[in-house]
């Protein structure tokens, strides 16, 4: 073979900030092909996508608006990823968590309180936890595999907020349109800065990337969660319990996509529609692992698919381009992003091989 | 015919289209999980074949093109999955989800000037004098050619694994890599192959999607089809026949869902459109219940990585 890879003894600490700055810079060069293909000017077509939408405050806080359900979902994948724990049902826990907040919402129309919104913020994390709960006890239970049933529950949850809201929660002045009414004041998150959309779901997201580092790197958990994932022999010999994972996993998962979706219904669209997410679930896949399965490291990552996110509204608006460009840069990024890891791990040598060494 | 006997041969015939994609899919992932590779891309490909197979049968106005230029398109992607998990030894679950959201967003670009474009579909070929019998004519010889070829890819596949010698030392890759390695089997090439396998089969089960079961391009048209199909693959034990009771099955659940509604009964159309994922989850619970079944039965080696230095 032409190309061989030698395993490194210790994998390489610079590479392992650098791979993912290489993995940026190669779907950047792939956008820079794709939009010259489309006949598009790259220059400006990439100053489209990546810098014009944030090249203000009401830019700025767009982007922390998209990237705060994305960074609740993906710290908590995280903690599951490092547990070998795959949980990929995120978009499904979050439409749970829209579901119980926003239902709650509405069962309180007009007798609203200031004790509303802490009530739904709780609403909304537990129907996120539920929803993860589920794969978590078939998977404990009966060993049913974690990857399809959390993927199942998704298409689930979101056939039961179509039901809903064409159905029983449906806007009885909306003139038929399948959305519920507008949530009362006190059902929304504060705005935090005047003249934008900025919400209160920002702070939560913050706050769940601190826990979700004190959970990784600074408890005994956090260790039992890497040791299961990393090494299940050596765990099962600690008397690490792999249930116990799987369950912690789900659960803060589910959880934190919750309550991102509950940011979404009482954020910036302050009612329940078809469509709460525009697949946050999905991408906060990409974003654990652009960050590095590391919570500081997925929060720059939620900004960046944030952006990738603002990016496609902005090619569409400014350049008629269409939306689905998004798509096509969040699987070319992940792609590029696993593919760069490789080089953490192995030496890349040319030529064929050689017998090795003897220790 | 009496409109009862009328509604319960639409039914089946009905279900044997709607099982037919997850046939392909299935018995493609069959495949490749056989030489122990764990592709959970089906979905992304299956879109890949769908939206490829549609603009070549646009382009060329031959459904057949279609098919193949699927079939060409599945197997490319796979490629990819296949460089990135086998020559560069990324993780198999996480590129094969990057795969699949891959496969969305680019089948939703590169279809997008084709939504509502009409298409003349693969037609249902009546095999001359058995199509004519009443009822059974109806039931099994008036199928489109896909059906029959699904048919007979099963039975290859089936065949293949049990009975010859290459079927035998995929299955040795798939059970262990060192041992096969040892003995000097090219795991990585054989590997490719059936990855390679996996990826035509999906874009046939999307071609069958987008130019038989609905004539036309919608983004995400597969609706989680891919990933019923990987569920039908632990559902079947890795065995090719169970694989075809598995894709009926769900085929039906999906038919007698519409025929609820058409019926008269009152039933919300979402409510119904989640049986299909409700009984994936509860087959899945009730097959893998029995650790020890699966144990036995799925490809020890499935999912691990091999480096031949290592």
């Amino acid at each position: 073979m032409l190309l061989r890879l030698e395993p490194r003894a210790q994998a390489s600490r610079g590479l392992r900030i650098a791979a993912p700055l290489i993995a940026l810079a190669l779907t950047l060069g792939s956008g820079t092909v794709l939009f010259g293909a489309l006949g598009q000017n790259p220059i400006l077509a990439l100053h489209t996508f990546f810098i014009r939408p944030i090249d203000s405050l009401y830019g700025l806080s767009e982007l922390a608006i998209k990237a705060a359900p994305l960074a609740l979902c993906a710290v908590g994948l995280a903690i599951g990823f490092r547990g070998n724990v795959w949980n990929i049902g995120a978009e499904g826990q979050l439409t749970m968590g829209a579901i119980c907040g926003g239902g709650l919402a509405l069962a309180f129309y007009g007798v609203e309180g200031p004790w509303l919104l802490p009530l739904m913020v709780l609403a909304g994390g537990l129907g996120g936890m539920a929803w993860g709960a589920i794969p978590a006890l078939l998977k404990t239970r009966f060993n049913a595999n974690e990857i399809l049933t959390s993927l199942m529950l998704t298409y689930v949850a979101i056939q039961l907020l179509g039901y809903l809201v064409h159905g029983p929660w449906r806007d009885p002045e909306g003139y038929n349109f399948p959305e519920t009414r507008l949530f009362g004041e006190q059902a929304l998150l504060p705005v935090l800065l005047d003249g934008t959309r900025l919400h209160g779901g920002v702070v939560l997201a913050l706050i769940a990337v601190g826990l979700g580092w004190l959970l990784l790197s600074r408890s005994f958990t956090g260790f039992q969660i890497k040791v299961v994932g990393q090494a299940p022999a050596a765990a099962a010999y600690a008397g690490f319990s792999r249930g116990r994972v799987v369950w912690l996993s789900f659960l803060i998962g589910g959880g934190l996509a919750g309550i991102a979706g509950l940011g979404e219904v009482a954020g910036p669209m302050g009612q329940l529609n078809p469509t709460v997410s525009p697949g946050y679930g999905f991408a906060a896949i990409i974003c654990a692992f652009l960050g590095r399965l590391h919570p500081f490291g997925v929060l720059l990552a939620s900004l960046l698919l944030a952006l990738l996110f603002l990016g496609g509204e902005s090619l569409q608006m400014h350049l008629n381009l269409p939306l689905a460009i998004t798509g096509v840069f969040q699987g070319l990024l992940l792609f590029f992003v696993l593919a760069c890891d490789v080089f953490v791990r192995y030496r890349v040598r040319l030529g064929p091989a050689v017998a090795s060494p003897a220790p | 015919m009496s409109p009862e006997v009328e509604t319960l041969v639409a039914i089946l015939v009905a279900t044997l289209r709607a099982g037919t994609p997850l046939v392909f899919a299935a018995l493609g992932e069959l495949v490749t999980e056989k030489s122990g590779v764990l592709n959970l891309g089906i979905e992304g490909m299956m879109l890949i074949g769908a939206v490829a197979g549609f603009i070549a049968t646009v382009l060329t106005g031959s459904p057949f093109a279609g098919v193949v230029f699927a079939m060409l398109a599945g197997t490319l992607v796979s490629l990819l999955f296949g460089v990135l998990t086998l020559t560069l030894l990324t993780n198999q679950v996480a590129t094969g989800l990057a795969l699949t959201i891959f496969g969305i967003g680019l089948s939703a670009f590169v279809g997008l000037g084709y939504i509502g474009t009409p298409i003349q579909g693969l037609q249902p070929l009546a095999v001359p004098l058995l199509g004519d019998i009443p009822v059974l004519g109806l039931l099994l010889f008036r199928h489109d050619p896909l059906v029959y070829l699904s048919l007979v890819l099963l039975a290859a596949v089936a065949w293949f694994l049990a009975r010859t010698r290459a079927g035998l030392v995929l299955r040795a890759v798939g059970e262990s890599h060192e041992a096969a390695h040892a003995i000097g089997y090219p795991v990585i090439a054989i590997r490719y192959l059936a990855v390679m396998f996996g990826g035509a089969m999906s874009g046939l089960a999307g071609a069958y999607l987008s130019l038989v079961y609905t004539p036309q391009w919608t983004e995400n048209m597969t609706a989680g089809r891919g990933w019923i199909a990987l569920a039908l693959v632990v559902f079947a034990t890795w065995r090719p026949a169970r694989v075809l009771l598995g894709a009926y099955l769900f085929g039906g659940i999906t038919i007698v869902g519409l025929h609820i509604q058409a019926a008269g009964f009152e039933a919300s159309s979402h409510l119904l459109a989640m049986l299909p994922y409700l009984a994936t989850i509860l087959v899945l619970v009730l097959i893998s219940r029995d650790a020890n079944r699966i144990r036995l039965n799925a490809p020890a080696a499935l999912g691990k990585p091999f480096h031949p230095d290592a």
